[in-house]
């Protein structure tokens, strides 16, 4: 079985082609971000829109290469190279390089963060105009771009780290955009910490692995896990865990989740394109990456894998449930559906977990960009604040509708398709309980989603002033999102073959067919009928408690789940937890250390001052009255000795050092010589 | 260039003292001509570390040998030499060393602390520059002690001439010292405590070498013979202790917890620039001797110590980190937090393998670039506040934007970001832990390095929390209506070039590597036997 799959990677090998012109300059698209980083930093200020068009030009011309490359991987066979170059080596073997991979996985990526990133930049030009700051936000987010292209591009795993703290930064950056209020700044800090935490696991994985493998280049991962190495067998399940453990941080799964909700302080563009699309994937991209040391090895981490995501796409889906923010309804429900991507891949479903990452990115970042141009209009974040905007902003409305719609998994829209996919995956890998709990994750996603759209665009307004449809910069990417919302789920109906280009698994490529990973041949349809039932019995519910106007939200919401409520609305006490703990735990211990350090550590040194000063004493007083005092007179003594001396000095000239330095050396020599 | 091969050396070295001396002619109020001599010789010092880079063979770097060597007789009496010399580890040291001193002459332009006196100040620096730069090419005991011992000298009195005059309260005592001198004095007390420890084992290894050898000497390189070969490594508990003195004495250079305790006071009380020069260089001293002298002249007492050094060093990364974070004074913080990153440097010696060891001398130069870098900003921040309390400051980017961008940069390259000169020092050093060379307990190494990346965490701690008070937030009302002025040139031209090589070297690690990689496999495969990447190689051949 093993040499079929392997025979038949091979045979994918040789037709894999290399792109040629296209993949040697894909490199580009890691450099063009930072370039504008810079020139934003140097000009921005005097430009139009205050740096956003180098910005916008950036992705414009990465977008190029990334959409060539996706065209030939789709066309002409699929692609896999990669070019690196060496930026350290130590002793004989262990080498350190940078570079590029061009293969599906990471075209696919590429297209997305440049696709939906550039997407998102126009907007930004119109969402920020007007702002503080503005050449510092589109500076950070051409730092953020440059950063997930270096994660994505990664041929090793050293470069992936440099890329996964990179993006972290732009994160902490971006999230505390408004530092000028400490709240946002608690919040960047409980990002990277949070991160922080994970990272942890992210190092000491990559530790162990790069040591048992003498490299981190994902090729040999790949290679060995496949070889079933007995060294690399020996520390997979722990290398494995400590893996996912810093993608439980950047991909928020429970309980690191926490930082997520907290990071939209940041602008809205930012929660679309990171904390939505690209950047919290990272974790998932992660495991994509390195499958094979858990399809062949590590296999025992992932039922506890699964296990994680399970909890997360259902337990925090139903925190959206009671979120007055419409941001953060949008944040939980992220984190619920990067929960079915990491159920997904660690049940082995390779290419459903990726499937579902990639049309996620288009619905989440069109309804995060909705909801900004919501924001930008009623000039608030709650959705006690909104209410019958779907006459005053169409445009908005009509796209918002299509994402959500996709999110719930509405047939035929991209949704659908996707965590339909994840369903069989679960139920052929025999996650029988899992499946169900991704059906029941699915109801409660349409549930939420329903209250969402009902409480911003249904009944009456219950804002401020008059709300206007966002100008055109805003609503167009909102349509050039909500496309591929629509249309990107039929790119891989199980056992359908688009003409002349195949389907998304098959652009995945060779690894997919090496790894054996699970994806259906036909569509079960009697469960894409479970899922859509749940979807759609969730719509109908939420509407028959939210439709209506007739009470406040709040009890409305208190109605729908009188038990859960109060625990939802204190999200499950994670995040007291895991505040108090750090808040009880590191001051008061930070607070000894540094008691130990004056009184004890320095206690003793100023004790022995204090003694010898004495003994000095009691030796010239006692023992000897003619005896010299100075060698022996101890700390304070010198002090004052010294204190006169030097101000003496002080008033002195150069001369005065000069000869006080002479007269230290010359004690030193004389000190050698009598040594010697 | 024949000349240069002989004396590319002594020129770095002695150039700097040779300007203090026609410093010295100089009339003290003649504050220019002072200035633009002390910077044309730290940057004519710097040019040959420079020609001597050119000059250096990468492919030619066996074991123990050195290049531009010099080797002449001294005190013939004790056969003690004239002899330096550089090889891949003091090579990237050197450069960091005449590099970093230009950029202390530039910022000094116009930051004169009180009681100014540009001509004594700028006279201890060049005196320093010396020390430090020499320390790096001895290749010789004596020598070595003597320019490890000059240093201590000018750092003193710029402590207690130029330090802070606060009184402080010192535990035990009934009356308060001012700042300065209590750290002047710690500071040289406690180095000289540890020196002379180190002495006494220098002197016992001179003697020991004229019983297992054929005479007594001082020699590094000879030594370093003897000691690979196993010379000193007799029955009896001789050369273990003899480890345990230069210990001592290297341990509070470093400083390794628990001998760090003047490194906060000295670095709070000094004046800024003698704060980077501590940080950047001096610190690195005690780390270089462990690898220059120590560990290869003592290589089986170097494995016997190992795990403590290790467990020491854990220690000082929690602990470090920990105190950082109840701290109030910018300055203090910025010193315990060389407390943690030495804590690092040391772990990855203490692996006693290639990789630690690289990872330790990376580690140094990003230690000395960043926070150097985090002591001119902070002196700079307390020059504008006269205040280095960060209870009251905040909001500072918003009253000082460039300011304000380099030190959230420099917090962000202290915190081990990939990407900038600070990650590749924790990161192999975490790597070298979990391999420690062949016989060193797996779960000593192993611990300290789970530790020590929960130390990461602390770091980045710490470092985010004094962003916050520092740069974020609104300026409290104490600075309403106050002017201050943004990055001067003289800062900017001292900061831009480190900025630039953190953000190489985190790139582009091998400007620094390829320096030292050669020399330190050697250097481990003679003195412990095994060449830890190449038993690497083998593992993946084998599995």
């Amino acid at each position: 079985m093993n040499d079929l799959l392997l025979l038949a990677a091979e045979e994918h090998v040789i037709e894999a082609g290399t792109g040629g012109f296209w993949s040697d300059t894909a490199g580009i698209m890691l450099v063009t971000p930072f370039i504008a980083f810079l020139a934003i930093l140097a000009v921005g200020k005097r430009l139009k829109y205050q740096g956003g068009e180098i910005a916008v030009a950036a992705l414009a011309v990465n977008l190029v290469w990334a959409t060539v490359l996706f065209v030939m991987n789709m066309t002409g066979g699929v692609l896999d190279t990669s070019n690196t170059f060496e930026i350290a080596r130590i002793g004989s073997n262990l080498v350190f390089e940078l570079g590029w991979v061009v293969d599906g996985l990471s075209i696919m990526m590429y297209f997305l963060v440049n696709f939906v990133g550039l997407l998102v930049f126009v907007y930004a030009l119109s969402y920020m105009h007007g702002d503080v700051r503005v050449p510092w936000f589109f500076a950070a987010f051409s730092l953020f771009a440059g950063a997930m292209l270096i994660l994505v591009g990664a041929p090793n795993l050293v470069q992936m780290i440099i890329g996964w703290e990179g993006v972290g930064l732009a994160s902490y950056f971006l999230i505390g955009f408004y530092w000028h209020d400490l709240d946002n700044v608690r919040a960047g800090n409980k990002a990277f910490m949070t991160n922080k935490v994970a990272d942890v696991g992210l190092i000491l994985g990559a530790v162990i692995l790069g040591v048992t493998l003498g490299t981190w280049d994902f090729a040999a991962l790949d290679e060995a896990a496949a070889a079933g190495g007995e060294a690399l067998g020996a520390v997979a399940v722990v290398a494995g865990l400590l893996l996912f453990f810093g993608a439980m941080g950047k991909s928020a799964q429970f309980p690191l989740h926490i930082w997520l909700p907290d990071a939209m302080a940041g602008p809205t563009p930012v929660s679309a394109l990171m904390h939505a699309a690209t950047m919290v994937t990272a974790g998932v991209y992660l495991m994509a990456r390195t499958f094979p040391l858990f399809e062949h090895l590590a296999t025992e981490a992932r039922s506890w894998m699964v296990a994680i995501g399970a909890i997360t796409l259902f337990a925090v889906g139903l925190l959206a449930l009671v979120a007055d923010d419409i941001k953060k309804v949008l944040a939980y429900s992220t984190v619920s559906q990067l929960g079915y991507m990491m159920t997904a891949v660690a049940a082995g479903g390779y290419t459903a977990g990726l499937f579902h990452l990639f049309t996620h990115a288009f619905f989440k970042a069109l309804l995060f960009l909705g909801a900004g141009s919501v924001i930008h209009a009623v000039h608030s974040n709650f959705m006690q604040d909104m209410g019958g905007l779907r006459k005053a902003m169409p445009t908005t409305y009509w796209t918002f509708l299509v994402g959500s719609a996709a999110l719930a998994g509405i047939f035929p829209l991209a949704g659908f398709w996707s965590k339909d996919e994840i369903l069989a995956t679960l139920g052929a890998e025999g996650y029988t309980a899992v499946m169900w709990i991704a059906i029941a994750g699915a109801f409660v996603t349409a549930f939420y989603m329903t209250r969402c759209v009902a409480l911003t665009f249904f009944g009456t307004y219950k804002g401020h002033g008059e709300p206007h449809e966002s100008p055109r910069l805003m609503t167009a990417p909102l349509i050039g999102l909500a496309i591929p919302s629509i249309l990107f789920g039929l790119l891989n109906i199980p056992g359908v073959e688009l003409p002349g280009i195949g389907n998304f698994t098959e652009w995945l490529g060779v690894r997919v067919v090496a790894m054996g990973d699970h994806h259906a041949e036909a569509i079960d349809f009697a469960l894409a009928g479970l899922g859509l039932g749940a979807a759609l019995l969730g719509i109908i519910l939420g509407w028959a408690i939210w439709g209506k106007d007739r009470l406040s939200q709040q009890e409305r919401d208190r109605f729908q789940v009188p038990v859960l409520y109060p625990l939802l609305r204190r999200k499950y006490l994670v995040d007291d937890l895991a505040l108090g703990l750090v808040g009880a735990t590191t001051g008061p211990i930070a607070r000894m250390v540094d008691w130990t350090n004056t009184y004890v550590i320095d206690g003793i040194v100023n004790a022995v001052g204090g003694v010898t000063k004495w003994l000095g004493g009691l030796v010239y007083n006692g023992l000897d009255q003619v005896g010299v005092d100075g060698i022996f007179n101890g700390l304070s003594a010198a002090a004052d000795t010294a204190g006169s001396a030097l101000r003496k000095m002080q008033t002195g000239r150069v001369q005065q050092y000069a000869s006080g330095f002479v007269a230290g050396a010359l004690i030193l020599v004389v000190l050698f010589v009598f040594v010697i | 260039m024949d000349w240069f091969e002989t004396w590319g050396l002594t020129i770095t070295v002695f150039l700097p003292v040779v300007g203090a001396l026609l410093l010295g002619f100089i009339k003290r109020d003649n504050e220019d001509a002072l200035k633009r001599t002390a910077l044309l010789v730290t940057a004519l010092a710097f040019l040959a570390s420079v020609g001597v880079v050119i000059g250096f063979d990468y492919g030619g770097t066996p074991y123990n040998t050195y290049q531009f060597e010099v080797n002449e007789t001294w005190i013939g009496a004790i056969n003690a030499n004239y002899h330096v010399g550089i090889d891949g580890i003091s090579l990237p040291l050197l450069v960091l060393s005449t590099f970093v001193m230009v950029l202390a002459v530039i910022y000094s332009w116009n930051h004169w602390e009180e009681p100014k006196n540009p001509k004594a100040f700028l006279i201890l620096m060049l005196i320093l520059a010396t020390g430090m730069n020499g320390t790096f090419v001895a290749l010789d005991l004596v020598l070595f002690f003597i320019f490890f011992e000059i240093v201590l000298l000018p750092m003193y009195f710029m402590i207690g001439i130029w330090g802070d005059k606060a009184p402080r309260k010192v535990p035990g005592f009934a009356r308060e010292f001012e700042t300065r001198l209590y750290a002047a004095i710690k500071f040289f007390l406690f180095t000289l405590f540890g020196s002379a420890f180190m002495l006494l084992g220098f002197l016992a290894i001179y003697f020991e070498s004229g019983n297992v050898g054929a005479e007594r000497t001082f020699d590094i390189p000879a030594l370093t013979e003897l000691g690979a070969a196993g010379a000193f490594s007799g029955p009896g508990n001789f050369a273990f202790l003899v480890f345990g003195a230069m210990f001592l004495g290297f341990a509070v250079k470093v400083p390794m917890w628990p001998l760090h305790t003047w490194l906060p006071d000295a670095h709070t009380a000094a004046p800024t620039v003698g704060s980077v020069l501590l940080a950047a260089i001096m610190l690195k001293l005690g780390s270089y001797g462990f690898i220059r002298i120590a560990l290869p002249i003592l290589p089986e007492e170097a494995v016997s110590w190992a795990p403590f050094i290790a467990i020491l060093a854990v220690i000082g990364i929690i602990y470090g980190s920990l105190a950082c974070l109840a701290q109030t004074d910018m300055k203090r913080l910025i010193a315990f937090s060389s407390v943690g990153h030495m804590g690092f440097v040391m772990l990855g010696i203490a692996t006693m393998t290639d990789i630690g060891i690289n990872a330790s001398i990376i580690g140094m130069v990003a230690h000395g670039l960043i926070t150097g870098l985090l002591f001119f900003l902070a002196g700079s921040i307390s020059h504008r506040y006269h205040t280095r309390e960060m209870a009251r400051l905040g909001g500072n980017i918003k009253l000082m934007p460039v300011l304000g961008g380099i030190l959230a940069f420099t917090a962000m390259a202290s915190l081990g970001l990939p990407g900038l000169a600070g990650f590749w020092g924790e990161f192999m050093s975490l790597v070298s832990a979990y391999n420690p060379l062949d016989g060193l307990s797996l779960g000593v190494f192993r611990t300290a390095m789970v530790l020590g990346a929960v130390g990461t965490v602390l770091t980045a701690g710490y470092m985010l929390w004094m962003l916050q008070r520092v740069n974020l937030g609104e300026p409290s009302a104490e600075w309403e209506g106050r002017q201050f002025h943004d990055v001067d040139r003289f800062e900017m031209t001292a900061w831009v070039p480190l900025i630039i090589l953190i953000v190489v070297i985190g790139f582009y690690p091998k400007v620094v590597f390829n320096a030292t990689t050669d020399a330190v496999t050697s250097l481990v495969d003679a003195a412990f036997g095994t060449d830890t990447t190449a038993a690497l190689s083998s593992l993946v051949k084998g599995g």
